[in-house]
């Protein structure tokens, strides 16, 4: 009986007291994430510039989508785009990240943990100085580091390798910051395959590679592919590296980047917010989409239970 | 005998070998900044003299923007380092205290819109959300109109465009989903007995909120408070975009002017102001990590 009275007063206590808990990040989520979700889409639809300010502009419907359909740029910034992503997912986030962690989880603890911390160094470096060291690494004699200890010594003109190839230089920047997510993500889950298994594959007379590929792997299913969507959706959208490296030139515009610089940071001074946008909206539909597809597969109802202390 | 034992340190020493190539951009790219911090002009990972003789040269001169009588920066360090932290603190305590209410209520209460709400944050979680900042741009710009909260407080300058309270605003918002889910899984795994005896004695949520449930998660302040601080600590896209005089704005604005600059700069104060700004961070990791390889998979907890 004198339970029964408790779960009575607690229920009564609740009242609305988890408003006042939420208002704070409601707010801020409303502020800058809803509201700038409602402002893409609603600006894209205007002709919005700097010359015609924000009082001045007019309703132009679809017209920022059909000019970015028939733009003369938009194949290069987009097969740039895709290539860029691709390449860093294939050969950092994912091949780099499960290379690293496969070598550090079989060699000494205290070598692996080593290696794994240095790897994560350049995820930590502020990306201005960690650009500014990859631009000495690559740049012209007699100040870049590659040419003095890798090229000179082998009789290959010395040259600043970003301008010469720019592609490679983003990839490998983005590359070596994007490593160390999977690298940890695996690492755990390599970590956790139970130790019997491993151990039979090896009394069965299985070599290394045998055992990554028929015991690790599968065994590491999920954590590839989470790791897969979750990065192709953050090299998709992120340019900050892009930013400080290249600015965009020789040839790196990425699509994000092409957004950023039409609508905020550009020579001319001339903000298009309206096609900026536009541009910047194709990206938050592929963001919405993907976030209610992360969410329905890596079986995230289970992390949504209801609390218990209202039901003692 | 002999040639298998040598075979046997082969295949030992092989993953070490590879593992010291693949790792080698970045151990140069550390020990280049170190060198020419500290040389007068540096050729690769040589520190050179004026009259180019190799391995001379070394110098402190480059760090005398510390002091800066010579005007070497046309802008003050101190002022810039002062922004700087004043950003890394303000998104430390604002994501870190609205995290712990919000997670707290995700965790323990239940109401009506509860599962939408969390699927909502785990969906901005994973949301891009750089692909808004154009459109930030138009809030700040919006809040920049309203009077006082706008741009008239003190210190932080207010909360509207072009000031630190509205680089730290967005920061906050931009890492709060993550705060918020990491949050609640702390609050998840503290015992429930705790939390039911101090509600039956009549405590009110607020106080079992505060004196009894933020206490039991210290580690998860801790990983949060210092992820936050080197996230703020190191913020680039956010003061670039949305303050108007780089030169004058953060630590890492001023770098990337400095870099970007077309005449050149002396290379040796652009490293040094570099590694200033790195050094902390540094010692700060070295200390912290148990606490930030904790977010670092905690921020993914549960998804695999």
């Amino acid at each position: 009986m004198k339970k029964r009275e408790e779960i009575q007063t607690l229920k009564q206590s609740t009242g609305l007291e988890w408003l006042w808990f939420l208002l704070p990040s409601m707010i801020l989520i409303i502020l800058f994430f809803f509201l700038p979700v409602l402002i893409t889409l609603f600006v894209s639809g205007t002709n919005m510039s700097s010359s015609t300010g924000f009082h001045n502009w007019k309703w132009v419907g679809f017209r920022n989508y059909k000019l970015i359909a028939v733009h003369p740029e938009t194949s290069k910034h987009l097969w740039l785009t895709i290539k860029y992503v691709a390449v860093t997912l294939v050969f950092f986030n994912v091949g780099m990240a499960l290379v690293i962690s496969l070598i550090t989880t079989h060699i000494s603890r205290r070598a692996g943990y080593f290696f794994r911390a240095l790897w994560l160094l350049p995820r930590i470096t502020p990306t201005v100085i960690y650009v500014m060291m990859w631009k000495f690494l690559a740049a012209n004699a007699p100040y870049g580091v590659l040419n003095q200890i890798f090229f000179q010594p082998l009789g290959i003109k010395p040259q600043d390798w970003l301008s010469a190839a720019p592609f490679l230089f983003i990839v490998l920047v983005n590359g070596y910051i994007g490593a160390s997510f999977g690298m940890i993500i695996f690492t755990s889950a390599i970590e956790a395959i139970p130790k019997d298994i491993t151990i039979a594959s090896q009394v069965d007379g299985a070599n290394f590679l045998q055992r990554v590929r028929y015991v690790i792997i599968p065994y590491i299913k999920w954590p590839l592919l989470f790791v897969t969507t979750y990065q192709t959706l953050s090299l998709l959208t992120s340019f900050e590296q892009i930013l400080v490296l290249t600015n965009g030139e020789f040839n790196t515009e990425v699509w994000s980047l092409w957004a950023y610089h039409r609508a905020l940071d550009n020579y001319w001074g001339n903000f298009q917010w309206g096609f900026g946008n536009a541009l910047a909206a194709v990206l938050v539909v592929i963001g919405i989409i993907l976030g209610i597809v992360y969410m329905r597969y890596f079986k995230f109802n289970e992390l949504v239970q209801e609390p218990k202390i209202e039901n003692l | 005998m002999e040639s298998i034992s040598t075979k046997q340190k082969i295949s030992k020493g092989f993953p070490y070998l590879l593992l010291i190539i693949l790792s080698l951009p970045i151990i140069l790219g550390y020990l280049w900044i170190v060198i020419s911090t500290f040389s007068t002009r540096c050729y690769g990972l040589v520190p050179v003299d004026q009259q180019e003789r190799y391995f001379r040269g070394l110098t402190l001169s480059n760090w005398s923007f510390l002091t800066d009588k010579s005007k070497t920066l046309n802008t003050s360090i101190w002022l810039l380092t002062l922004n700087t932290f004043i950003i890394a603190i303000g998104l430390t305590v604002g994501v870190v205290l609205i995290s712990m209410m919000a997670g707290y209520a995700l965790s323990r209460i239940k109401f009506p819109g509860r599962k939408p709400f969390l699927s909502l944050t785990l969906i901005l979680h994973s949301f891009p959300s750089v692909t808004l900042l154009i459109s930030i741009y138009f809030v700040l710009r919006w809040i920049q109109a309203i009077p006082v909260l706008g741009r008239g407080l003190p210190i932080i300058g207010g909360f509207g465009y072009n000031t630190l309270g509205g680089v730290i605003l967005v920061s906050i918002s931009l890492q709060l989903p993550l705060g918020i889910w990491l949050m609640k899984g702390f609050f998840d795994n503290v015992s429930w007995d705790l939390e039911r005896a101090a509600l039956i004695d009549g405590c009110s949520r607020w106080r079992t909120w505060w004196q009894i449930m933020v206490p039991q998660i210290r580690p998860g302040i801790a990983a949060l408070s210092i992820f936050s601080f080197m996230e703020g600590w190191k913020s680039f896209l956010i003061p670039y975009s949305f303050m108007t005089s780089h030169a004058k704005a953060t630590l890492s604005t001023l770098l990337n002017e400095m870099l970007s600059e077309s005449s050149p700069v002396n290379y040796g104060t652009l490293a040094a102001v570099g590694l200033f700004q790195l050094l902390p961070v540094i010692l700060f990791y070295i200390f912290t990590q148990k606490y930030l390889l904790n977010i670092f998979a905690g921020g993914v907890k549960g998804t695999a």
